[in-house]
């Protein structure tokens, strides 16, 4: 019997057990396949509170929560909230949890998350907090790997690009610690992961070494998860000038790689993965984005207690 | 037989903590804000150690470190002894045990993390690595060794 999901709060991939990620991607593809009913959270308000920009998740998560009955208010800007006025995080969450049964949460700095989860006793999903954590992309990517090659342990993945501020690079190779990977890090000397991830991987006696071209690795990958150079998190603007377009995989290059191939990206992105490769059997990531609503779903309905 | 004289005076009232790492006792006055105190405070630095080689010592006349305190020390003195004195006697003895958290002693160094943008208590899961400490932050989830360490809440 499968052990039952306990997380109240999705705030870190290390906070999952592996038995909690299988549990996930399990109903995930169950939902998947409409094997579980859809109308789990009738009668639950969810708010989203962005306070930093996004896309996808926002609205992935906006409609897993209304492909299932339930209801979300929230927004989309911090510039329309009273963080304006100066209010703290903390005293936001704590009146915006008395107005709902659950929150999800992104936010500019580190470790924002777990505040918002220690100032109200509603549950707190982060949506990404700084460059921390992302763990909800994060299942979204497992979930991903396992449909591409049909199976979670003896891959070869290879991270490349923005390893230092990617949260959703730092999450991932966090959570294939419980899986038999190997690992493979890509990225200028400067954006290389940062020493607290790399410690955590190497505490797990995961195989992993950092490289700074794409050249020699590509062909040995069974997934390749590309990341975005995020100017927006770079300090020093003549750095990100630099090093934007380092890696740019096109679909010339992509000869003598491995048939079961598949790239990944969390999106969005700029010139990293350009438009030629779309059209391979490699090109996963819009699929990616696809699983987010399915998979955030599954996690939706355990967090609630509604399986 | 070699002199064993102690290089400082002796305190009537107060706490000894000694077997401090050699260089570390400035960290530790930092910590415990003992200068803000106005209490009398005598540091021997890199004094002679069977067991350290050098280390440091603090003598703190009129206040007891208490047990909670001790294990704060720990943090950045994990061999610390800490000894209450009353009326020239040892009256309590301990070797500071290092705790598994630590809440509001020090300040994440993260520039990014929450703990410095809003009025949070820091907290920090320790873990010891042979001789050596790591600091995670709960927070932003970034570790530190005790070295790392440079403000106090």
């Amino acid at each position: 019997m499968a052990q039952p999901f306990t997380l109240k709060n999705i705030i870190s991939i290390a906070d999952f057990s592996k038995q909690d990620i299988l549990t996930i991607l399990k109903t995930a593809r169950e939902i998947q396949q409409g094997k579980i009913s859809l109308r789990l959270l009738e009668g639950v308000l969810m708010a989203t509170c962005f306070f930093e920009a996004s896309t996808r998740t926002r609205l992935s998560f906006e409609a897993a929560i209304k492909r299932m009955g339930g209801d979300v208010i929230g927004f989309a800007d911090a510039a329309v909230t009273s963080t304006k006025k100066g209010e703290t995080l903390a005293d936001s969450i704590k009146i915006i949890g008395q107005y709902v049964d659950g929150i999800i949460i992104r936010h500019p700095l580190d470790g924002s998350a777990r505040l918002a989860s220690c100032a109200t006793d509603k549950p707190v999903i982060n949506a990404g907090d700084g460059s921390n954590q992302h763990p909800t992309q994060t299942l979204l990517d497992l979930y991903t790997i396992k449909e591409s090659q049909k199976k979670l342990d003896e891959l070869t993945i290879v991270f490349a690009g923005d390893l230092k501020y990617g949260r959703t690079v730092h999450s991932l190779a966090q959570a294939l610690t419980h899986f038999n990977v190997r690992l493979y890090f890509v990225a200028p000397p400067s954006l290389q992961l940062p020493p607290h991830i790399a410690d955590d991987v190497k505490g797990r006696q995961i195989k992993f070494s950092f490289h700074d071209s794409l050249d020699g690795v590509l062909q040995k990958a069974d997934v390749v998860y590309m990341t975005r150079m995020q100017a927006e998190r770079f300090s020093d603007t003549n750095e990100y000038m630099r090093v934007k377009n380092m890696y740019e995989l096109k679909a010339e290059d992509l000869k003598g790689v491995k048939k079961n191939l598949a790239i990944l990206h969390p999106l969005p992105r700029v010139a990293e993965v350009h438009t030629s490769v779309d059209t391979t059997p490699h090109a996963w990531y819009f699929r990616q984005a696809n699983n987010g609503v399915v998979v955030r779903q599954a996690l939706l309905a355990h967090v609630f207690g509604k399986l | 037989m070699p002199k064993t004289t102690l290089s400082v005076s002796a305190i009537k009232e107060g706490t000894v903590i000694d077997h401090i790492p050699a260089g570390c006792a400035s960290r530790i006055i930092s910590l415990l804000h003992l200068t803000s105190q106005q209490k009398q405070v005598t540091v021997g630095f890199n004094l002679p150690s069977k067991s350290m080689k050098r280390k440091d010592l603090l003598k703190v006349e009129g206040r007891e470190i208490t047990e909670q305190e001790g294990n704060r020390i720990a943090v950045l003195a994990p061999k610390a002894t800490i000894v209450i004195i009353k009326n020239y006697t040892i009256v309590k003895k301990y070797i500071a045990k290092t705790p598994k958290e630590i809440q509001n002693v020090f300040v994440c160094p993260h520039p990014q993390c929450i703990t410095n943008h809003e009025q949070a208590e820091t907290r920090f899961a320790v873990s010891t690595h042979g001789i050596h400490l790591s600091l995670r932050c709960v927070y932003c989830e970034r570790t530190y060794q005790d070295s790392d360490i440079r403000e106090y809440c």
